[in-house]
């Protein structure tokens, strides 16, 4: 990799975040709102822990994994509007006149992602230790989680990069919203899936990939070292990053070639 | 008269804008669907919680707060529409044109309404369809809804107060926010009783816990605290009335 192309990256990265920086609701929505969500649920919903199977005696524990997926969430739309607003402001065409390579935007916008994935990371992990979240897997399991949710930063920050050079709209970035919110409600997200009653609801969130995303950061928290789990949620989560990134470049491709 | 004129203006305006435009209506009819569909599919089980006694089933006990979220979000929807009315300057030559302007208030009120009630049929065959059982009668159902109609008109109110305010779409948050604590800090997943710690406390002075739990009793068939819920609904819409109408008064003085 060339000198010159790190520093492309690296002056990329540093605008996506600071572009970023300077929106206060793209950095305040996305970490105030999973926190209200995860004093809600976590205090309203602890009664479930009395149910016969529920794994822990803390909702808080057991909902900690929520937040990592929603600040996914919102890095796939903050992701997708900024490059969207680049290719409707032109910045990506006078981009493609300057030496720099096509494929060190997309490294740029996504570092800017996963920087801001960290920073949400940090977070709920203080948040739960602040509030005396036991994390069963231990300091080495922290470490595990905190670099699981940047894996699954860069995957939907390059779902979100894909969304916007396949549009070229932040309009319709935004307008995934709600179906990325299906993904992240039809899925074991608020109970655990032996404990889900109905059936259809049940077999929809065991087909959700979202379910098993979730599910990989859970076991780190609750259980420990759980192979299956954390084979699956990585399997999954890496899945994801790839076909993400694959996608969203084979668009930069078609979109500088249109430019 | 004039002021009823202006009123069904505004309301036919907005309620045409809404219908004619799927990003618009979409998402008020989708999201109390996502809401219901996960809390009442994905929490089922929580009726066996120990203590947990709520006779017509987990999906009528979530069913009522769906519906009240739904009326009250209906109500923030609109307002949304009120602060781009006046960041386009729309809002401006509306308040140039009506010879009585309360007609204004009055009109989106109305709009947020019909915009509701649509909202609300919808949930309701939906629910009705996946089985949920309806334990009260006609006159139970009547106090149901019209709790459901005092909260969509005070979240209107609320929204309309802020929109004429702040007079941008960057108010949006504001508006959406407290409606969205207000909901969440009553008792969303099981009984006031079974909730421990701080969230017991400010849910049992949040004034939507009233409203939220005699709602459910009328959707059992055994109404609670009826009278404290209508005084606390009717406050809501009687200090947001004043808060919308000081509200548009400062958008007049901001010209």
């Amino acid at each position: 990799m060339s000198e010159s192309f790190v520093e492309q990256v690296g002056q990329l990265a540093r605008r996506s975040v600071v572009r970023t920086a300077r929106q206060p609701a793209n950095v305040v929505f996305p970490l105030v709102f999973p926190l209200l969500l995860l004093a809600v649920n976590s205090t309203g919903l602890q009664p479930a822990t009395h149910l016969p199977g529920f794994p822990t005696d803390s909702y808080l524990a057991f909902a900690l994994a929520v937040p990592f997926m929603q600040g996914a969430l919102f890095a796939t739309m903050n992701a997708g509007t900024d490059l969207a607003r680049d290719i409707q402001t032109g910045f990506l065409n006078r981009l493609a006149l300057t030496p720099m390579r096509g494929i060190a935007l997309l490294a740029g916008q996504l570092g800017g992602v996963m920087t801001m994935t960290a920073v949400q990371a940090a977070v709920w992990i203080a948040t739960g230790l602040i509030f005396g979240v036991h994390f069963a897997a231990g300091v080495g399991g922290i470490v595990v989680l905190f670099l699981f949710s940047l894996l699954i930063g860069l995957g939907f920050g390059a779902l979100g990069a894909f969304l916007a050079l396949r549009t070229g709209s932040g309009e319709a970035v935004q307008g995934m919203f709600p179906v990325f919110f299906v993904f992240l409600f039809i899925s074991s997200m608020a109970m655990p899936r032996n404990l889900i009653e109905i059936d259809w609801f049940q077999t929809a969130a065991t087909l959700n990939p979202v379910s098993y995303l979730i599910e990989g950061m859970r076991s780190l928290i609750v259980i420990g070292w759980d192979a299956e789990a954390l084979a699956l949620g990585f399997g999954v989560a890496i899945l994801i990053a790839l076909v993400a990134v694959t996608l969203a470049s084979v668009s930069l491709r078609t979109r500088l070639t249109r430019s | 008269m004039r002021t009823l004129a202006v009123a069904h203006g505004v309301a036919w305006r907005v309620l045409h804008n809404v219908f004619t435009n799927p990003s618009l209506l979409i998402p008020s009819l989708i999201f109390p669907l996502f809401f219901f569909t996960a809390f009442a599919g994905g929490l089922s089980r929580i009726d066996q919680v120990p203590g947990f006694d709520y006779p017509p089933g987990y999906t009528a006990f979530q069913f009522v707060f769906v519906l009240l979220q739904s009326a009250a979000f209906g109500g923030v929807f609109t307002g949304f529409g009120i602060a781009r009315d006046f960041e386009s300057g729309f809002g401006r030559r509306l308040l140039l044109s009506a010879p009585h302007r309360s007609g204004i208030v009055l009109g989106y009120a109305a709009a947020a309404l019909v915009r509701w009630l649509v909202t609300a049929l919808v949930v309701t065959v939906v629910a009705l369809l996946v089985g949920m059982e309806v334990g009260g009668s006609g006159i139970d159902l009547v106090g149901l809804y019209t709790l459901a109609v005092f909260l969509n008109v005070a979240a209107i109110l609320w929204a309309t107060g802020v929109a004429l305010r702040l007079r941008t779409m960057q108010a949006g948050p504001v508006m959406q926010m407290p409606v969205f604590l207000l909901l969440f800090f009553a008792p969303v997943y099981v009984p006031l009783a079974l909730l421990q710690g701080w969230i017991h406390s400010v849910a049992t002075y949040n004034p939507i816990t009233r409203v939220l739990e005699a709602g459910r009793g009328f959707l059992a068939g055994t109404p609670t605290e009826v009278g404290l819920a209508f005084g606390v609904a009717a406050g809501l819409v009687l200090v947001f009335s004043l808060w919308a109408v000081r509200g548009l008064r400062n958008a007049e003085q901001a010209g």
